[in-house]
């Protein structure tokens, strides 16, 4: 008897909760780092973008009136699903180029981190929000709210970068358009298949694989996103994104060398969020 | 019922306008080779002839602004600048007479307000940031937050000396030294306010005022000696700032235009709604971003609560911003007096219905009455642009979620206004509404302690609370 023959995977997009390939039908070759056919991914275009933005605004409202509790407990669903699949995320970090010590210990850091986000669902509000002490018969209170639909453009680090991108920006109420790394596509429709059984709503998070400087301009001149996020953006195709966003004022997310295995803080939860400042009179 | 009054004038004895004023750069009034007028709006009187900066003028500036920075400012310990900063806050209660005439004088806003609000806020706004000086490591931004640099900073000319405040006060706290452009018709007190920092003692270089008009702002925002860009002003030229510190390592805030909806619904108070909607929309001639330039009520009331709000609006005093009885006084230049009868006019074009109660006005300056359009619909220019005059939109609307729906149709996200007796209505309606700052019951009230900014095309950004330092900590 011969050797089974493995099935492979198709990658497509990760749109509205659904895996479409690109309306444009193009597809890009993604090699291993020997050079090894792994995948045909699919290549994105800007109706793919316009597609995904639509999804993520039509799930933002319904994300953001979930209870801090309940997303923390969707983003903690994600890094059990996570480390279901933990083997697999190694194969796919390994065939990036990786060692195997170094892909499980990218792969632990990216469960981790969803963890950290997690328990920041019902905890941001009370870090950066607050009772405002004016000088009148006024109750004064800010809260944090999210910015509502964000473009990210993910880093090259294919998986730890890309959970810590997109974590902080669906912790609070956003929800998410994503462009992968270019290099490393495949784990971030992996991901996407976690997503999709983590009992996060379909739009929160939509994942395009494909050429950045293809996609990024889409995104950041798109009048219905209201920030960005240009991590894995290099320099010039950054500063373009930067010009285009100012047309709807998007809140801008510089790219920042930065190492994923460190402390993340909160800066990348308060980018996208807005300050809202009730004023009510007290009296009888 | 209609009452006389007698002219009740503030002296402007107080107030010694010189006949002309130089830049103040590196702690010292300097000349520069081109100079402009300042007027009273109310006049048209020339007040005083001031220097034009042009971009060698800036560069000084932010040289003086970067040598303080790194020899003076920025080395020294938060109790120090601490107490520049409360000396500052004293001078200006000190003076907050002086001022408040001044500020009347050339923007043309009735005493009462200059007097009652902008100058007790502009104190207040110093005092409480010179208190944040040495508390930085607590407010959450890091353990050792630093100052960013050298800001470059360019206000309106609604409210003068509060916009200086809110923009040099938490900068100042932070660390960081600035270069301030005030607005080409209101630059007197910002310059009253150079004089303060020489009589605080202030380190000459770590505050610099440059006067000048659009090119003078383009010079200061563009140049690449500041860290840090912060704009009040019109959406437009909010725009054009993002663009140009695109891909630089400039950081933004921006807090631009309005065009706020003041909510009203059938259980509110409704004369205390008309008190609210009229110091919304009328305050500071409606010069104000966050004026409740839409009024949306609730249909089964609209009749009642608009004849009330017309009584109301024919009891208001429009003249004299010196007279203590007046409540609306001069639009701040003929720029913006063509900008809101094109507006105006655009309203009736077409289909609204435009209301004003008959009132005198003076024969100089600019004017313009209150004003109330009814049978306004959302796709009305005068519905949807920033008049940023005393022009009310009126439309109505049946269900908490159509109010929702019509108050956040627009690009714009600073301010909106609620008035319900129904407590459960009004945090629903503060959830849902897509803005900055929500006035419940009341409209148009300021704090330093309490952070102000937009969502969406309104800007990015907090001025004022612990927020309001983010903007000028790395």
């Amino acid at each position: 008897m011969s050797e089974r023959l493995s099935v492979r995977k198709t990658y497509k997009l990760f749109i509205g909760g659904a895996f479409p390939r690109s309306e444009s039908g193009r597809t890009v070759i993604v090699n291993d780092a020997k050079g090894r056919l792994l995948a045909n991914a699919a290549r994105a275009s800007r109706k793919d973008v316009r597609d995904a933005v639509v999804a993520a605004r039509k799930a933002q409202s319904g994300w953001a009136a979930r209870t801090g509790y309940n997303r923390g407990q969707i983003l903690y669903r994600i890094a059990e699903m996570l480390e279901g699949r933990r083997g697999q995320f190694v194969e796919e970090l390994r065939d990036t180029g990786l060692g195997k010590a170094a892909a499980a210990a990218e792969v632990d850091a990216a469960i981790d981190r969803w963890v950290w986000y997690a328990g920041w669902a019902d905890k941001i509000a009370q870090v950066t929000g607050s009772a405002n002490a004016v000088s009148g018969p006024f109750f004064n209170f800010s809260t944090p709210e999210p910015t509502g639909v964000v473009g990210v453009v993910a880093p090259d680090s294919p998986l730890l970068g890309l959970v810590s991108v997109i974590a902080p920006v669906i912790v609070t109420g956003n929800t998410a358009v994503v462009v992968a790394s270019e290099p490393g596509p495949l784990p971030a429709i992996t991901l996407a298949e976690v997503l999709a059984t983590s009992d996060v709503p379909g739009g929160v998070v939509n994942l395009l694989t494909g050429h950045r400087a293809e996609l990024a301009p889409w995104l950041a001149s798109h009048q219905d996103v209201n920030a960005i996020d240009l991590a894995g953006a290099p320099d010039d195709l950054a500063a373009d994104c930067a010009r285009a966003a100012a047309d709807n004022l998007k809140r801008v997310r510089r790219p920042a060398a930065g190492d994923w295995t460190a402390d993340p803080g909160t800066a990348r939860m308060t980018a996208f969020l807005e300050t809202k400042t009730v004023w009510h009179p007290v009296g009888v | 019922m209609s009452f006389e009054y007698a002219p009740a004038p503030e002296s402007r004895a107080i107030v010694d306008i010189k006949p002309s004023y130089g830049l103040f750069v590196d702690g010292e009034f300097v000349e520069a080779k081109r100079s402009f007028k300042t007027i009273n709006p109310a006049t048209e009187e020339v007040l005083a002839e001031v220097a034009e900066a042009s971009a060698d003028d800036v560069d000084r500036a932010v040289a003086a602004a970067r040598r303080a920075y790194d020899a003076v400012w920025g080395p020294m310990p938060g109790t120090e600048r601490a107490k520049y900063l409360f000396r500052i806050a004293r001078l200006i209660q000190e003076r907050s007479r002086e001022l408040a005439v001044l500020e009347s004088i050339d923007n043309g806003k009735p005493i009462r307000e200059s007097r009652d609000v902008d100058l007790p806020l502009v104190a207040a706004h110093f005092f409480y940031y010179a208190g944040w000086a040495d508390k930085l490591a607590y407010a959450g931004f890091g353990a050792d937050p630093r100052p960013l640099g050298v800001a470059g900073q360019v206000i309106p000319w609604n409210f003068p000396l509060l916009m200086l405040a809110w923009k040099i006060a938490p900068a100042l706290a932070c660390g960081n030294t600035v270069v301030l452009k005030p607005a080409e018709t209101t630059p007197l007190t910002a310059l009253a306010f150079a004089e303060i920092c020489a009589q605080a003692e202030l380190p000459p270089g770590v505050v610099n005022i440059v006067t000048g008009a659009g090119e003078t702002g383009r010079a200061l925002v563009e140049h690449p000696g500041i860290d840090k860009v912060a704009f009040t002003g019109s959406t437009e030229v909010g725009r054009q700032i993002a663009r140009s510190v695109a891909g630089t390592d400039k950081r933004l805030t921006l807090e631009l235009g309005g065009k706020a909806a003041n909510i009203v619904f059938d259980d509110a108070p409704l004369d205390q709604a008309v008190e609210g909607i009229v110091n919304g929309i009328f305050f500071n001639q409606g010069h104000v971003c966050c004026a409740g330039s839409r009024l949306l009520v609730q249909e089964s009331v609209a009749e009642e609560l608009l004849d009330r709000l017309k009584a109301r609006m024919a009891t208001l005093r429009v003249g004299d911003p010196l007279d203590k009885n007046t409540d609306v006084g001069a639009i701040n230049s003929a720029a913006q007096l063509s900008k809101i009868r094109e507006l105006s006019d655009s309203g009736e074009a077409e289909g609204a219905t435009r209301w004003a109660p008959a009132c005198e006005l003076p024969e100089r300056g600019f004017w313009f009455p209150p004003t109330v359009f009814t049978g306004v619909a959302a796709s009305h220019r005068i519905a949807r642009e920033e008049i940023f005059g005393p022009v009310l939109s009126a439309l109505t609307f049946r269900t908490p979620a159509e109010a929702i729906e019509k108050a956040n149709n627009t690009p714009y996200g600073l301010s909106a206004g609620i008035w319900t007796d129904k407590g459960s209505r009004i945090l629903w309606m503060a959830e849902r509404l897509r803005a900055g700052v929500v006035w419940a019951n009341t409209f148009n009230k300021f704090d330093p302690a309490s952070p102000f900014g937009g969502y969406k095309e309104s800007g990015f950004g907090r001025e004022g609370g612990r927020h309001g330092l983010e903007a000028y900590l790395r």
